[in-house]
């Protein structure tokens, strides 16, 4: 209790990997990882954005968290501590959930993926991992459940975009054609029995995610090997600058922005995620409750009208110059080539077309609310 | 990368190119490096007085805002107007894509600012943090 330590900044396996391939490294939530790899590899956000769109990119994820639930309580408690409809899952199926406090709003938001018949693995933030373990620990005691953290046993690596599914199938024995979005498929991967892979992602296009073991030698092999397959695919290493330009664009939340612990679901628009039939679920009752005092600011997209780029947290204006909400992300977007961002304002001002500014340098920039996601991908014809 | 002899340079990674009484500045290419993609160059308008040290315009990539530091005092005489529709000039040719030609109010200013080597002994250091 009385030790002091220096704050530590965290590694993933491959951090001696994006060293040696250039990339610029920062800090995100405590761990030192690649922003964007070099303009002489054929990188920087902008490349790696479109390569995702287009083609095919990779990212290590490994400083996600992973907790795992198991026993014969499992999905009671999974049912207790999340707000989506875990008994909806089969075995192998995953969904979008999130944690909730008593109050309504967010601890975290979660994939909850459905491993076996008592078992499932919760996928969760970087920033978050200790406080989201404590919490599901504290709050599933009263159910026969294990829980465990794994997050350090995984190496994650997500493979994004429209030739995603063309570059592992390269490397796995896995019949990936018939594994649906947000399903699960386990196989044989670069000579690694039985890994799990997910059709999930956070770039808004199809894409997967697997979990190899941790050491740094497998996930170098590993990581190099996807980069070899996927060269007939134009495939490139990506960063979380493209990670988080790719999610804006398909309005996908980041906690601590789009979602926090003083911002409630309905705020957030999450509602097709959030089942109210369901008896029960911690932050169940406030959000009846705020559902009935009625909603007062909304999550909306903008897009700017006048010249210049709306950032996080900069301030929303209305018509008259007057603060009404504040941007959550704002970033030039790659694919769109368009000035975007998420911002929350007044239930009154959330209108599609609703003409608003926002505050640059003390300057009000004219922007207007559109409809979000303000990229889908396209459907493909299966 | 190699810095031009012909300009000077500040810790702020601008570069400045003096020719008599006038002078053309710019950042340069290790800010360029640094920024990523640079997707908007905001700039003073012709006319405006600029003081050194002091900020006088905005770049921005697609993760980061950064301020322009005037390397000298003066007034603007011409705004490179490619950079509002092409900022990514900045990246291919950070000492060629100028972003505003200036009249020098006091020239002396200019002797504080570093040498072509020092400047790249400065970001070598820098780099290396």
């Amino acid at each position: 209790m009385s030790s002091v330590e220096a704050p530590t900044i965290r590694k993933t396996a491959l951090h001696a990997v994006h060293r040696q391939m250039g990339a610029k490294m920062v800090e995100f939530n405590g761990w030192d990882m690649p922003v964007e790899y070099p303009a002489a590899i054929g990188c920087g956000i902008i490349n790696e954005h479109m390569a995702v769109r287009t083609g095919v990119g990779i990212f290590d994820v490994s400083h996600m968290g992973d907790i795992r639930l198991a026993g014969s309580e499992a999905l009671a408690a999974v049912q207790h501590i999340s707000m989506n409809d875990a008994s909806r899952l089969a075995i192998g199926q995953a969904q979008y959930s999130a944690l909730l406090y008593p109050e309504g709003t967010f601890v975290d938001d979660v994939i909850v993926h459905r491993l076996g018949e008592d078992e499932y693995l919760l996928v969760i933030n970087a920033g978050t991992r200790e406080k989201d373990f404590n919490w599901v620990r504290d709050n599933t005691r009263q159910f026969d459940c294990a829980v465990e953290n794994l997050s350090d046993d995984f190496t994650q690596i997500a493979i994004q975009g429209p030739k995603a599914v063309n570059l592992l199938q390269k490397i796995t024995d896995a019949d990936l054609s018939v594994v649906k979005f947000y399903w699960v498929t386990r196989g044989k991967l670069c000579g690694l029995p039985n890994i799990l892979m997910g059709r999930t992602g956070y770039t808004a296009e199809d894409g997967f995610e697997i979990y190899i073991p941790a050491d740094e030698e497998t996930s170098a092999r590993v990581w190099n090997e996807i980069l070899a397959a996927g060269k007939e695919f134009g495939v490139v290493p990506c960063g979380l600058g493209a990670r988080n330009t790719l999610r804006l664009e398909g309005k996908l939340p980041l906690y601590g922005h789009e979602i926090s612990d003083t911002i409630n679901v309905w705020e957030a628009g999450l509602d097709r995620f959030c089942k109210m039939e369901k008896p029960e679920f911690v932050g169940r009752e406030a959000l009846e409750k705020a559902k009935a005092a009625g909603v007062k600011r909304a999550l909306v997209g903008l897009e700017m009208t006048e010249r210049g780029i709306a950032r996080d947290g900069y301030k929303v204006l209305d018509a008259a110059g007057r603060e009404v909400g504040y941007v959550t992300s704002g970033s030039p977007a790659p694919f769109l080539k368009k000035n975007i961002a998420l911002a929350y304002v007044p239930v009154e001002l959330s209108a599609v077309g609703t003409a608003v500014k926002v505050e640059i340098r003390g300057q009000g920039v004219g922007a207007v609310v559109v409809p979000t996601p303000f990229y889908k991908r396209p459907k493909k014809n299966v | 990368m190699s810095y031009p002899t012909d300009r000077k340079y500040t810790k702020e990674h601008e570069w400045i190119q003096v020719n008599g009484n006038s002078a053309t500045v710019g950042i340069t290419d290790y800010a360029q490096q640094s920024l990523g993609d640079i997707v908007f160059v905001e700039t003073p308008k012709v006319g405006a007085e600029l003081t050194a040290g002091k900020t006088f315009g905005t770049v921005e990539s697609v993760k980061a805002v950064s301020d322009l530091f005037a390397p000298a005092s003066g007034t603007v005489t011409e705004v490179n107007a490619d950079l509002a529709t092409a900022p990514e000039k900045v990246n291919s040719d950070a000492h060629g894509a100028w972003m505003v030609k200036m009249t020098l109010k006091n020239p002396g200013e200019l002797h504080g600012l570093l040498s072509s080597a020092d400047y790249e002994k400065f970001v070598a250091e820098e780099a290396g943090h």
